[in-house]
């Protein structure tokens, strides 16, 4: 066994560890822990494929954002904890039957028997000047490059549907709120009434201040 | 060294994993999204050993747009999430059970 297999194998491990105590746990923050740890011991793996750049981008954008997002709304929202666990036995029997048959499946398909070291040998390593971010990033301007415009569309989109979805506008009894709209489309006319009347002369105030002395 | 088999492996046992947590966890639709999170990941841990076995750098682009569409849907899904919350005060998956059609 190499050092290099050693490492895959603890990372792998760790990563199987980490799921199934993230499925089992009763705390969604802990939960969420795990999954995290699962996360970096994955992108560990990943770069033992020789994929440097997703494996950092991996902790990068899943550890750093989508799993803070996670933690963000664990937090927010009043879980009772005691309630969630009830009916995971029973379904305990039906989810293992199904994902060890599911598992000893794909285990047939893609073993060693089929996709193990004399099928498939080694790829050569790559020297120190092999840059993965380079290699990744010339097809993805070039040949993917209108794929890579529509998925920062759909980042777009989700950025505008996340917000919309959770925007919550309380009636105006509330709070006032400053409509631009309405601001800018208003005229004089609206605010200011001219008037046609008389002119009034006023009382000379002096001499009635003087005839009360 | 490390045979394609124990990536491809490695992956079943993730997709295993995150399967049973779906079966599993059927009062918290987090934990659910969080499952379907690892679900993503098994898959993109196939296509990374595929694209270094066959010395093909189109597989790491591809995980590229799955994680991207994956960040999407997250985003999304908790913020339908934090609605649920908001007019229900549970985020029971069978009390979802009454959005019929």
């Amino acid at each position: 066994m190499t050092f290099l297999q050693f490492i895959f194998y603890v990372l792998a491990g760790i990563a199987a560890i980490s799921g199934l105590m993230m499925i089992s746990v009763k705390n969604p923050v802990k939960a969420a822990l795990w999954l995290v740890l699962a996360f970096i011991s994955t992108a560990g793996v990943w770069l033992t494929a020789q994929a440097e750049f997703l494996g950092l981008v991996l902790i990068l954008v899943y550890v750093g954002a989508v799993m803070v997002l996670f933690l963000f709304v664990v937090m927010m929202l009043d879980i009772n904890v005691a309630q969630i666990k009830e009916g995971f036995t029973r379904y305990l029997p039906l989810g293992v039957l199904v994902s060890i048959a599911i598992f000893a499946l794909m285990y047939l398909v893609l073993g060693p028997d089929r996709f193990g070291l004399s099928h498939y040998p080694s790829p050569q390593e790559f020297g120190a000047n092999y840059s993965n971010t380079k290699a990744i990033a010339v097809p993805l301007y070039t040949t993917h490059a209108y794929a890579f415009i529509l998925a920062a569309v759909l980042l777009l989109v989700g950025i505008i549907a996340a917000i919309t979805l959770t925007l919550r506008r309380r009636p105006t009894t509330e709070v006032l709120y400053q409509d631009i709209d309405k601001q800018v489309k208003v005229r004089a006319e609206d605010r200011f009434r001219m008037v046609k009347m008389d002119a009034v002369v006023e009382a000379d105030v002096k001499k009635e201040e003087g005839k009360d002395e | 060294m490390i045979a394609l088999s124990d990536y491809l492996v490695f992956g079943a046992v993730l997709f295993m994993i995150s399967m049973a947590g779906i079966f599993l966890n059927r009062k918290n639709i987090i934990i659910l999204l969080m499952s379907i999170e690892l679900l993503l990941l098994a898959v993109n841990t196939n296509l990374v050993a595929f694209s270094h076995y066959l010395n093909d750098v189109t597989g790491q682009i591809f995980v590229f747009f799955i994680m991207t569409v994956a960040a999407a849907e997250a985003a999304i899904g908790l913020a339908i999430i934090v609605l649920v919350f908001r007019n229900r005060k549970s985020i029971n998956v069978d009390d979802l059970g009454s959005m019929k059609g």
